[in-house]
């Protein structure tokens, strides 16, 4: 591994403008990216691997406005659509085609729920994005921290499984490692909430036997899993909460995939 | 003897036609109280949907076991109806086993393929009776679900009880029947030496060895009438029953939501008024209605979201009355799992109800009859409401595409827009959003701050 220091930037879609440029591919880092302290560390792990492939990425910065998902799960369609059709604008006007992003939640409004408003873009998953990559070879995991040994179990959120069929993506990103994947019995289309989803995360649960989160993470926990794999900024604070209930935080760590990349990558 | 027979055949077929009509005509009429909405698009797509979901039951094979021994009672349903036929023939025009000496060999196939399909149909009835009541399999019981009530159960064993008894009726009165032309008794005679015996009943022959002539006779003619009687009668039956399932299920498979499960509705009603408020200009809603551009208010503005069944979608409604109470949904639903009072299946038995309620009404006080119950609040209750994480299990677990989380969203949409009533804590994201760009109480402006931390180790 080069020991001279990497500078990673982060080039606004303003900035680009400014020059005269268009980006490849717009970085949709949602609110949980922008202000979450944990999934702040998620978003620099994206932003480096984007950097080390090179790739000509840009970011709204503080242009960016929340989609709308929470508001409209929990019954709020006026709000929803204020803040998607003044994200349309934005996105229109800086002439966006094409948008990666770290949040199913994101993902999902930005790709099925914006085209309806005026918003068309090709939208993927960081994910996807990430497979695409190793695919084409251009992230090989070497340099970096070794995970053999490791036990890797994928949590699949409801918004990038069921919602959008993505199943693959993630878990052939985590075949990138060189780590042991062990499925929960609960995957794919049959794969259990982490409790956050439909503006639950923004509450408190209603009265019941057990939080949705402590369910799922005993689940992942019996798999022998040392590593929770996530790709969602909300499965992150559950299963990381849920780990925390079960006193299990010295033993299991909760990662999101593209951590995962970036560690094996040593970036 | 025989004239007399064909008249009580004629009347119990009219009657049952006549009745089975009137139910449909309300059935449809509670149907289309729900709000317009198209569902004839994508033909293709929603023909292969039908094939491969409802025809091929695609989504019952989840469970291999379960799968194949549901697929015996349906292809049984379907194919030992073709059965049906010749009775209702014989019976109208007072033939006896009409078709055999005309198709002899298809015939003798068919009725050999019928009696195997009755045979596995019966099987798997008791299978499945013991599998609700002594196996107790955990989503039919009351104990963990509420909706599970005295009148589900008992409906539930009603069904399988009647099965049972219309495929015994079918097998001894070939058994029955197959004797007689042994013993060359009267007409029974005729089909000597064209219709051998049958792949199963020959095997109840010896029950019947010790009847009498007459006896045999008589047994042969009621086995023949509560065949079809029973018939009759639970086609009736069926329409009151969660069993409606095995006619609707079909055209609801047909016409389910052909989009991502993850996609909710858009409201264009609320988009006219975001354009307004946004200074953008006004565009025609997505569904192709005319909108104007002149700020002139529209003939009529609903509601927003759902109160009541008339708010829900025709196909909401449909679905309530195609749902079999299988329970699949709430086993795989992660607030009922983890002992929340919201259970998609009771959302379903909820909105049928609402509409029973309301055909009630109309039998008694006409059909612009209005109570004041609605099912928001009288059925569904907000507790269960805002348990929903809108993970989309319910939808993906029911076998023929009902949408349980559609009415949650609709339900939801009408306490928040209408009546203001989202948990406290809901108010206070909403007001973040609009006021901060995010769920959370961060000034907007700090929301580029992480790119400082980039190139820290």
């Amino acid at each position: 591994m080069s020991t001279t220091e990497k500078t990673y930037k982060v080039p606004t879609m303003a900035d680009m403008a400014a020059s005269g440029e268009e980006p490849e591919i717009l970085f949709w880092v949602g609110c949980a990216g922008s202000f979450d302290d944990r999934y702040k560390r998620v978003t620099i792990a994206f932003v480096r691997i984007l950097n080390h492939v090179g790739i000509k990425f840009a970011v709204l910065g503080p242009e960016e406005a929340c989609t709308g998902d929470p508001a409209r799960r929990a019954g709020n369609e006026f709000l929803f659509q204020m803040q998607a059709m003044s994200n349309i604008q934005v996105l229109n006007g800086y002439n966006v085609k094409k948008i990666v992003t770290a949040c199913p939640h994101c993902f999902n409004t930005l790709k099925n729920e914006y085209p309806e408003l005026g918003g068309n873009y090709e939208v993927i998953h960081h994910s996807q994005f990430l497979q695409g990559l190793i695919n084409e070879g251009r992230v090989r995991v070497k340099d970096g921290q070794s995970f053999k040994g490791r036990r890797i179990t994928f949590h699949d959120s409801c918004y990038l499984g069921r919602a959008n069929k993505v199943y693959e993506a993630p878990r052939d990103v985590l075949a990138a490692l060189d780590a042991d994947l062990v499925e929960m019995k609960r995957v794919r289309a049959n794969g259990l909430c982490c409790g956050a989803g439909g503006g639950q995360y923004f509450k408190e649960p209603e009265p019941g036997k057990k939080d949705v989160n402590v369910e799922r993470v005993e689940e992942a926990l019996s798999t022998g899993a040392d590593t929770i794999a996530v790709a969602c900024p909300f499965c992150m604070t559950m299963m990381s909460d849920g780990v925390k209930n079960k006193n299990r935080e010295d033993s299991v760590r909760v990662f999101d995939i593209s951590e995962l990349i970036a560690q094996g990558q040593g970036l | 003897m025989e004239i007399i027979q064909q008249i009580l055949f004629l009347v119990a077929l009219a009657a049952t036609v006549w009745y089975i009509t009137k139910r449909v005509r309300l059935i449809t009429r509670a149907i289309r109280l729900g709000r317009a909405e198209n569902r004839f698009d994508h033909p293709d797509e929603r023909l292969k949907t039908m094939l491969l979901v409802a025809f091929g039951q695609k989504k019952m094979f989840t469970n291999l076991l379960v799968g194949i021994m549901h697929f015996v009672i349906y292809a049984g349903f379907l194919i030992v109806n073709i059965e049906v036929l010749e009775i209702i023939l014989d019976g109208v025009l007072g033939t006896h086993r009409l078709f055999a000496p005309y198709i002899t060999p298809i015939y003798l196939i068919l009725i050999d393929v019928f009696e195997l399909l009755a045979f596995g149909v019966l099987a798997v009835c008791v299978i499945f009776l013991c599998r609700r009541f002594i196996a107790k399999v955990p989503r039919f019981q009351e104990e963990r679900h509420r909706e599970m009530t005295r009148w589900p159960r008992t409906d539930a064993a009603i069904i399988l009880t009647a099965e049972i008894i219309l495929m015994i009726a079918f097998l001894t009165w070939n058994a029955s029947d197959s004797v007689l032309r042994d013993r060359g008794v009267g007409h029974y005679a005729e089909l000597q030496g064209i219709v051998p015996d049958f792949l199963i009943s020959q095997f109840f022959k010896p029950l019947f060895s010790g009847f009498s002539d007459t006896g045999l006779v008589a047994y042969e003619r009621t086995a023949w009438w509560l065949h079809i009687l029973g018939i009759l009668s639970f086609a009736v039956y069926v329409t009151y029953s969660k069993h409606l399932h095995i006619a609707l299920g079909f055209p609801n498979v047909y016409f389910s939501d052909l989009q991502p499960k993850g996609e909710m509705q858009n409201m264009p009603e609320i988009t006219k008024e975001v354009q307004l408020a946004l200074g953008l200009p006004v565009t025609t809603d997505a569904d192709g209605s005319q909108t104007n551009d002149n700020g002139e208010q529209p003939a009529e503005v609903g509601r927003f979201g759902a109160k009541d069944v008339q708010d829900l979608k025709w196909i909401n409604l449909m679905n309530a009355y195609s749902c079999t109470e299988c329970g699949r949904c709430t086993s795989a639903c992660p607030a009922n799992i983890t002992g929340k009072k919201l259970s998609p299946r009771k959302i379903m038995m909820d909105t049928r109800d609402r509409l029973e309620e309301i055909q009630q009404g109309w039998k008694t006080n006409g059909y612009d009859y209005k109570d004041d119950k609605s099912l928001l609040n009288d059925y569904i209750t907000a507790e269960e409401l805002n348990a929903c994480t809108t993970c989309q299990a319910c939808v993906n677990a029911c076998p023929i595409n009902i949408n349980p989380l559609d009415i949650i969203l609709q339900l939801r949409r009408y306490r928040v827009m209408e009546e203001s009533q989202a948990p406290a804590s809901w108010n206070a994201m909403f007001s973040n959003i609009e006021n901060n760009m995010a769920p959370w109480k961060f000034s907007p402006s700090d929301r580029f701050n992480w790119a400082d931390q980039v190139n820290e180790k």
